[in-house]
């Protein structure tokens, strides 16, 4: 049996951006060995409701809980070490482009483990090759595609096998091929490892595709969270409109 | 309400000024205890000397040979007026020693490595790779600014002191060859009239200038915000910032080792 049902719970949180509200006192709660994935629009913050669970932003107002810990009062110390349980895929991968793609997913292994040269090596092969990047190991960031440099984040972020994944949307911009790969690779990873993953998207398909749970996020609030099944039965118009993508209805577009 | 309002932009200015100055010595302490806590990373730091000193060596030889050649020129058509030719060697190298060495050599590093750090920092930020650091439990103020700030510290000083010495030869090449002062009276006098104390007050400077520019280009770079347009303008004003920092502090540190 699992230690407790939710390991990422967020209560109550209160975001602001100078005058402009992003979290309207939001909660959510992402279970453990699941994979969960938030919709809502472009610019609702979605990214700034991962960037809360790794604490890279601070609660105006609410809890953040791991693990049942709130993770506001720790420390810089206390903080790096609930990090290192994280990997996050960030938006545009944010490969450090100073190096190359082997030492980019080489770099968490280095700060972190002891392993010697050789075993890094396997490692980051191994990851290389999970993601299918298999001989573009010492190529540098800006020589890749962009669904290249989402998988090498991807491996960057899978190298120190962490409990929980965060995804700021993988397939954004990407063709729909490789979109796919994509989510069969957050799929297949989560499959594997047993992890926790959060999955940020507007791309619905994939959503029903990947997720355990969809959730989604409106005005500053999760307004419906559930299986696929019930969100896509969901009676809710606002949850009707976005999953049908529609332009008229009670969200307004433009 | 007219009368008030160029007030409360003054006092907008003022607040602003200190705010980022606040900023500026918080950047300083949280480096400084960096300092004290291992992992040291030696490969950044060695890296980051190449870049801020063996890079900026050209300009550093130019700068100060030009320097001491105009500095001749002009010492010896005011020095010819009332006959004291012999003492162009020792001004220029004493000028150079205290001032002009280590004052051009900062504002030209400020101008090529205090901005490519304020814009190589500020690409970092914009495109999350400083977020990627914290999620991956790198601290980047240890990973990035510390080396930055170290090197920067240590390689001002000898760049200064190359500065000082090409451009005594360029004030010997233009005193003694083109405009006929004695050379062994040229050397005399430099020696005579500089004491070691005056070079190393201008490597002291150097030092503190160095820390300067290094800090101003991360700050500035550490707090960009606003994609390619935002890139630029931390790098502008990382180099203006610096740039006026290092001669307010020339002159505080000048009037305080007198």
């Amino acid at each position: 049996m699992v230690k407790s049902d939710a390991i990422i719970e967020l209560r109550e949180v209160h975001k602001s951006f100078g005058a402009q509200k992003v979290l309207d006192g939001l909660s959510l709660s992402v279970p453990r060995g699941r994979i969960t994935v938030i919709i809502g629009r472009s610019g609702g913050g979605k990214s700034v409701i991962l960037k809360h669970m790794i604490g890279l932003i601070k609660p105006d107002r609410g809890q953040v809980l791991v693990d049942g810990q709130d993770i506001m009062p720790l420390d810089d110390r206390d903080l790096n070490e609930l990090r290192k349980r994280f990997g996050m895929l960030f938006q545009d991968a944010a490969l450090f482009d100073s190096m190359t793609v082997f030492e980019n997913v080489a770099f968490p292994l280095r700060e972190h483990t002891r392993y010697n040269e050789t075993k890094i090596r396997e490692v980051v092969e191994e990851k290389l090759g999970l993601v299918g990047l298999t001989g573009h190991g010492e190529k540098m960031p800006s020589q890749l595609s962009g669904g290249m440099r989402k998988r090498a984040g991807l491996a960057r972020a899978i190298a120190l096998e962490p409990e929980i994944i965060l995804f700021d949307e993988p397939t954004t911009g990407l063709d729909p091929l490789m979109t796919d790969a994509i989510n069969r690779l957050i799929k297949n990873t989560q499959d594997r490892l047993g992890i926790t993953a959060v999955v940020i998207s507007h791309d619905i398909q994939g959503a029903y595709q990947v997720a355990h749970q969809i959730a989604m996020l409106h005005k500053g609030r999760i307004i419906a969270a559930g299986s696929p099944e019930a969100i896509r039965e969901s009676d809710d118009a606002v949850v009707q409109q976005f999953i049908h993508g529609r332009a008229e209805g009670p969200i307004e577009v433009l | 309400m007219n009368l008030t309002r160029p007030l409360e932009a003054m006092g907008r200015v003022v607040m602003h000024g200190l705010e980022q100055a606040g900023e500026i010595l918080l950047l300083l302490l949280q480096t400084m205890l960096w300092l004290m806590r291992p992992p040291w990373r030696m490969r950044l730091v060695f890296k980051q000397m190449e870049f801020v000193g063996v890079k900026s060596l050209n300009v550093t030889i130019l700068t100060g040979a030009f320097t001491g050649g105009v500095f001749a020129l002009q010492t010896y058509h005011g020095f010819s007026l009332f006959g004291a030719e012999s003492l162009v060697g020792s001004t220029v190298a004493l000028a150079l020693a205290r001032e002009l060495g280590p004052v051009l050599t900062a504002l030209m590093v400020t101008g090529r490595a205090g901005s490519a750090m304020a814009a190589e920092v500020g690409t970092m930020r914009v495109t999350e790779q400083i977020d990627a650091l914290y999620v991956m439990a790198v601290n980047p103020v240890q990973y990035l600014v510390l080396p930055r700030v170290l090197a920067s510290v240590m390689m001002l000083p000898l760049l200064t002191i190359v500065a000082d010495f090409v451009g005594i030869m360029g004030g010997y090449v233009v005193g003694v060859h083109l405009l006929g002062i004695n050379a062994g009276i040229f050397v005399a006098k430099i020696i005579e009239y500089v004491d070691p104390e005056d070079i190393m007050q201008g490597l002291f400077k150097a030092a503190i200038f160095g820390l300067i520019l290094s800090l101003v280009g991360c700050f500035k770079g550490f707090y960009t915000y606003g994609g390619a347009e935002g890139v630029g303008r931390a790098t502008t004003e990382a180099v203006v910032l610096a740039s006026v920092t290092i001669l307010a502090a020339d002159y505080v540190l000048t009037a305080l080792m007198f």
